[in-house]
Parts: structure tokens; C-alpha cells; sequence
């Protein structure tokens, strides 16, 4: 008889037990969607803006772009400008350098983030090489394109935005496949 | 008075019948008994023995960490060592020593303390304890691999677990695998002990507050443990099985890791504390002669302490960046646990007043919880003040804050139970002169060990790193001075306890005149079976 309310508490804990540890890695995506909600954490859309036709020349924000490569990636990468002014609405673009000063073929993948974090959602990309992975061959360069612009209703407070970009190595992460694949093509685009 | 006459007579009568069983039923001899056991004693006994082992082996690594920094430079370890020795003594200290200390203290007090029989799931309570000394091998084992053991701090943040570890990564995860599942059948042990197997007239709000504490520990284990098992999977996955759950390159965000692990960690503090509150909760009644003041406040607090610990976890996260508001709130919430241990204290110190006291060695380490456990939580507060932690964050400060919660907190408390069970244990009293030397020794060295660290701290010194400026030379030896001299008097401990086991003045059932509660009623030392059939409760 105590054995059989043993049982049943047992399988209750347990239970409890396996939830907690489902309720682990639903913090995963849970984390995704609160950041999403809430803006914070300084991620920016990955899918391509339409653009804006309506300029807010009145106000002049300071756009400040960093570019740097994680993991003694050995690429060299830089923005083509360091800081801009631009208008609220207003379509910009410029150029990121990169070369691969490796003596092997890389894929990388650019990881963008913003300061401050509340800033990212009205900062819009309409194109940006960080929606794509990019290949090069070694010591091959080129130019990647970020085409963007500000939301007319950031708030007051934000006069300076960063935009940061941190190239990851994701050669080995792909499959050989796949490694191969983006060469040709890349190769048949040019 | 009546009442009290009664349950002597019928403790009486329930020894005669123990005894008669006893015949029968003894414990088994040799080897065998200890493995098979299915008994809370001898599981008690082999957790708590198996946790004092433990404290010695992190302790020793503690010694070469503090024979490291004895000046600066680096001289006895490479800094690779010296980050295993950092992250492998908390691992230990955490899960080896603190936690199995109190699992065992669980295992021979709760049924004792309500009038059961046994723990309610006796052969899960055997898989609990020998699943461990597996997973501390393994963890230990790992040091001697090529590249060396974990190094990556106990917390093991993403990427140092992941993309910048070694291979013995693996063996840490199922090593931290097995203590989780361990923890977690040792704690629903506890919670359906509890449930169920409370005597007849042992209502909740007569629980013991050892009892209540645990109970409340118990329900923390299950609702975190498995969140950290989840960590440790995602930690193997990301390196070994190409997944991004913290790598950014792949969408995943390392940021995400520490939230994760202290949603675990935060509750895994008051893991580790709330149990000692129920110690000391025991101890200080007992030698002031008084009942425990505002038992059910103490019960109420408790229980906010551990519904809090869940909404402050990023207050171990202030410099990575997050919004204002963010920071205000876990701050705020932080600090709003002071209060019900404050209402804690408060009540020790009043259940004191005008009691009678003595000062027994128990009493002596219960005392001086009080006192230094409170340095370690007005440490804690001026950690919680957002604008200053960027000071004080990963440095000595921090060091000296959790150590003073920790080892004059939780391992006091330990101690302090040791030593008030201890006599209904082993049947013997204990040399009181040895353990009073045991006492004074820790307390002055454990102050010269932890108390400087708050200068180096707030000067800018920072942890888990084995060199350091040199304006820090001298508080640095005399804070390993102090460690040596904390870690030497330990051996004072093993010395008493292996005498008390030897022999010594028999114990009398009581033990303490002012003992209150059931484990006082039966004989010392506590037959191998009690309340076979449930005492009556006053």
C-alpha cells in the first residue's frame, strides 16, 4: 500500500524531472523569441527590408561600422568607412574589404550586431553579405556589399548607431558538398 | 509532562522490539554490506564519509592554487595545471563535498526526524550514493589525460567548454551527467520520504526545520538539475556533433550559455545553503534552551528564498551587455532576497536572547555561521548593486563572497551538524578539548584565508589567474598562510571523528540537555533500525 503511493509520487517527481530537462533546451528557442520581443540583445533582421522613400532630413544619425574576425581567422576585413552621417530613411551603401590571406580555400560566415541593442530592430538591411555564407579562394579579395538604412522612429536618444560584423570560419562545420558547391557557383556568377 | 513519560516508555519498548529484530536482521558483514546497503544509516554514513574524502581531495587542490599566488610569478605550476586545479576544486567542492554532505546528512536524520522507518525508496537510495564515486573517478581521471582536465572554471562558459577545450570535455559532461542523476534520485528520495512516510500526527508545521529545509532543497534539485544536465548535453553536441547552440558562427549565442547555466546556478547556491539554515535552525534551540523563535516564518522564508532564486540568475551577468531595465530588475530582486534571510537571522539571534546558553563545539560553529555567513550575504548585496559590480565582477571580491557563504556558511554548518550528531551516531561523545582545537584553529584561519581577498579585490585582482601584480605580494601570502592553516586544521576533524567512531564516554540518548526532537529518543547510537513502527507524535 505505501509502496503504491510511492510509485505514484515517484512518477510524479520523475515527470517534473523530464520537463526540466525538455524546459532545458526550450530555453533555446525561448531565449530567440525574448530577444525577439523585447529587441534586446542586438541582432539584427537577417531577412532583406524593402526599402524606404521617405527621408526624415531634419535628423542626422552618426553610423559607425566595426569589422573584425573571430578565432585567428586570417583574413583581412575592413569597412570601406569607418563612420557616416545619415538620414533617418535614407538608402546608403558601402563596401566591406576582405581577403583571404590563408593558404587554403575558406567559407565565412559574417555575424552582425548592433549597438546599442534596442537600436537593431530599426536598423534595415536590404541587401548585406551577411545573409549568405562567402567563399573565397585563398588570397583571393572582394568587396561585400551592405546596402541599408535607419528607421525614421528611433527613438530620440540613439544619436550614434555601431554596427558591428565578426567573421566566423565555418569551412570545416560544412559538408564537403556543399564546401565545393559554393565555389562553383560563385564561380559561375562571376 | 505526561506526554513526555509515555514516549520514553514506548521508546523503551520499541528498543526491545528493535533489538529482538536486530538478531535477526543485523547488518550484514563485510564488504558486501556497504554495497548492497539498503539502510538510510549506512547510506547516510557512506555519503558523508564519502563527502569528507572529497573535501580533502578539492581541498588539496585549494593548497596548490594558494601555493601558487604564494607570490607572484609563476613558480610551482604551469597555468594550464593551475586552471584545472581552479575549475576541478569547484567542481569537487560543489558536487563532491557540499552537496553529498548534506545528501547524507538527509539520508540519517530526515526518516529519524519524522518517525520513519527508512527512506521511502531504499534501493534508489543505494544507486544514488554508488553512482558517485564513478563520476568523481571519471572527473578525476580526466587530470591525467594528455592536454589535462577541464580548465574552463566550474562554470564552464561557451567557448572555453566548447570551441577552445580538449578532449576530456567529454568526460567532464557525463561526469557532471552522473552527479546530476544522482542528486536528482538522492532529492525525490527526500520529497516522497517526506510525503509519505511522516508518523501518524507529524503535521507539516511540526516538521523539524532540517526537514522542512531539505524538503524545499529537495523540489530546487528536481526543477534545476535537469536544466543543467541540459547545459552540459548542449556543451558536448556544440563540440562534438556540429551543433550552434553557443557558437555565433552557426546563429547560436554564447550569451545564451550563461543565462542557461545560471538558471541552473542560482537555485544551486541556495542548494547548497538552505539546508545549513535547517542545521543551524536545530543547533541554535538546542544550547540556548529556548524554542526556535518564529518557526513559521522560518518556514515561509525559506521557501521565498528558494521561489526568488529563480528570478535573479542574471545578476551573475551584469558586464555582458544587458539593457538597463534588465539590470534594475535582477538587481532589485536581488537584493529582495535579503530580507527573508534577514527574517533567518533575525530569528537565530532572537531565539538567543535571554536563552540559556552553553557553548558546546556544535553551538561554537553555529555561532560562527551566523557571524561570518552574514559577511558572505552583505558581501553578496554590494555584488548586487549593478553600478559597482563592473568593479568587483571576476575578481578576488567574488572569490571572497562565495567563500564566506560557502566554507564558513555551508561547510561550517556541516561541520557544526557533524558535530552535533556525531554522539547519536557513534554512541561515543567526542574529545571536546580536540574539537575545540579544531574550532578556534578554522575560525582564525579560515579569516586570514578569506578575509583579505575582499582587499585584493576591491584593489583590482583577478580570479582564476595564476600570476598577479606585485602590489598584491603580500596580501597574498598571508592569505595562503591562512589556506594552509585551514587546510591543516581539517585534519583535526578527521582525527575527532575517527576517535569518536573508535570509542570514547558513552553518549546518552539525548546527548545535549536541551535536545528536542525524535532522533534524541532513541538510543545512542541509533539502533540500525528505528521506528519500525511510528513513534507517537507530541
Amino acid at each position: 500500500m505505501a509502496n503504491a503511493s510511492h510509485f505514484a509520487l515517484l512518477k510524479k517527481l520523475l515527470l517534473v524531472t523530464v520537463f526540466m530537462f525538455g524546459f532545458g533546451f526550450a530555453l533555446v528557442p525561448l531565449y530567440d523569441v525574448f530577444c525577439d520581443i523585447t529587441g534586446l540583445n542586438g541582432k539584427t533582421d537577417n531577412q532583406a527590408a524593402a526599402a524606404s522613400d521617405n527621408v526624415d532630413t531634419n535628423r542626422l544619425v552618426t553610423v559607425e561600422f566595426i569589422a573584425h574576425t573571430q578565432g585567428g581567422l586570417p583574413w583581412t576585413f575592413e569597412p570601406e568607412v569607418k563612420r557616416i552621417k545619415v538620414h533617418p530613411g535614407e538608402v546608403h551603401s558601402l563596401q566591406f574589404f576582405v581577403q583571404n590571406m590563408s593558404s587554403a580555400d575558406k567559407v565565412v560566415q559574417a555575424i552582425p550586431s548592433v549597438s546599442p541593442g534596442l537600436a537593431a530592430s530599426y536598423f534595415h538591411k536590404i541587401e548585406c553579405f551577411c545573409f549568405n555564407q562567402q567563399p573565397l579562394l585563398s588570397q583571393q579579395r572582394a568587396d561585400l556589399g551592405l546596402q541599408f538604412y535607419i528607421d525614421r522612429d528611433l527613438p530620440q536618444e540613439y544619436s550614434t548607431v555601431t554596427l558591428s560584423y565578426t567573421l566566423f570560419d565555418i569551412s570545416d562545420k560544412l559538408k564537403q558538398n556543399d564546401f565545393d558547391q559554393l565555389f562553383t557557383s560563385n564561380a559561375e556568377a562571376d | 509532562m505526561d506526554s513526555a513519560n509515555t514516549s520514553i516508555v514506548d521508546t523503551e519498548t520499541n528498543d526491545q522490539h528493535q533489538a529482538d529484530h536486530e538478531h535477526h536482521h543485523g547488518p550484514a558483514k563485510g564488504i558486501m554490506r556497504w554495497i548492497l546497503t539498503t539502510n538510510h544509516k549506512d547510506i547516510g554514513s557512506m555519503y558523508l564519509l564519502f563527502s569528507l574524502l572529497m573535501f580533502f581531495i578539492g581541498g588539496t587542490m585549494a593548497m596548490v592554487i594558494r601555493a601558487e599566488l604564494f607570490q607572484p610569478g609563476l613558480q610551482i605550476v604551469d597555468p594550464n595545471f593551475f586552471n584545472q586545479m581552479t575549475t576541478v576544486h569547484g567542481l569537487i567542492m560543489v558536487f563532491g563535498a557540499v552537496m553529498p554532505a548534506f545528501v547524507g546528512l538527509a539520508n540519517w536524520m530526515v526518516p529519524m526526524m519524522i518517525g520513519a522507518p527508512d527512506m521511502a525508496l531504499p534501493r534508489m537510495n543505494n544507486w544514488s550514493f554508488w553512482i558517485l564515486p564513478f563520476a568523481f573517478a571519471i572527473l578525476l581521471m580526466s587530470l591525467f589525460m594528455e592536454g589535462g582536465g577541464p580548465n574552463f572554471g566550474w562554470t564552464f562558459y561557451a567557448p572555453l567548454s566548447t570551441t577552445y577545450s580538449n578532449d576530456s570535455t567529454a568526460f567532464f559532461v557525463f561526469s557532471v551527467h552522473i552527479m546530476g542523476i544522482s542528486s536528482i534520485m538522492g532529492a525525490i528520495n527526500v520529497i516522497v520520504t517526506i510525503f509519505n512516510l511522516r508518523a501518524p500526527g507529524m503535521t507539516w508545521m511540526k516538521l523539524p526545520l532540517f526537514v522542512w529545509t531539505w524538503l524545499i532543497t529537495a523540489f530546487l534539485l528536481i526543477a534545476v538539475m535537469p536544466v543543467l544536465a541540459g547545459a552540459v548535453t548542449m556543451v558536448l553536441t556544440d563540440k562534438y556533433f556540429g551543433t550552434s547552440f553557443f557558437d555565433a558562427a552557426g546563429g547560436g549565442d554564447p550569451v545564451m550559455f550563461q543565462h542557461i547555466f545560471w538558471f541552473f546556478g542560482h537555485p544551486e547556491v541556495y542548494i547548497m545553503i538552505l539546508p545549513a539554515f535547517g542545521i543551524i535552525s536545530a543547533i541554535i534551540p538546542t544550547f540556548a534552551r529556548k524554542p526556535l523563535f518564529g518557526y513559521a516564518s522560518m518556514v515561509y522564508a525559506t521557501a521565498s528564498i528558494a521561489g526568488l532564486s529563480f528570478i535573479v540568475w542574471a545578476h551573475h551577468m551584469f558586464t555582458t551587455g544587458m539593457p538597463v531595465f534588465g539590470e534594475l530588475f535582477f538587481m532589485y530582486c536581488t537584493m529582495l532576497i535579503s530580507v527573508p534571510t534577514g527574517v533567518k537571522v533575525f530569528n537565530w539571534v532572537a531565539t538567543m536572547w535571554r536563552g540559556a546558553m552553553t557553548f558546546e563545539v556544535p553551538m561554537m560553529f553555529a555561532i560562527a555561521f551566523i557571524v561570518l555567513f552574514t559577511i558572505g550575504g552583505f558581501s553578496g548585496l554590494m555584488l548586487a548593486i549593478t553600478p559597482v559590480d563592473f568593479q568587483y565582477h571576476d575578481t578576488y571580491f567574488v572569490v571572497a563572497h562565495f567563500h564566506y557563504v560557502l566554507v564558513t556558511g555551508a561547510i561550517f554548518s556541516i561541520m557544526a551538524g557533524a558535530y552535533y550528531w556525531l554522539p547519536k551516531w557513534t554512541g561515543n561523545m567526542f574529545n571536546v578539548a580536540w574539537a575545540k582545537a579544531h574550532f578556534w584553529l578554522s575560525l582564525i584561519s579560515v579569516n586570514v584565508l578569506f578575509f583579505p581577498m575582499h582587499f585584493v579585490g576591491l584593489a583590482g585582482m583577478p580570479r582564476r589567474i595564476p600570476d598577479y601584480a606585485t602590489q598584491f605580494a603580500d596580501f597574498n601570502a598571508i592569505i595562503s598562510i591562512g589556506g594552509f592553516a585551514f587546510g591543516l586544521s581539517q585534519l583535526l576533524f578527521v582525527v575527532v571523528v575517527y576517535k569518536c567512531i573508535r570509542g570514547g564516554e558513552k553518549a546518552s540518548a539525548r546527548v545535549w540537555e536541551g535536545a528536542e526532537g525524535l532522533e534524541w529518543e532513541v538510543p545512542s547510537p541509533a539502533p540500525y533500525h528505528t521506528f519500525e513502527t511510528p513513534p507517537p507524535i507530541k
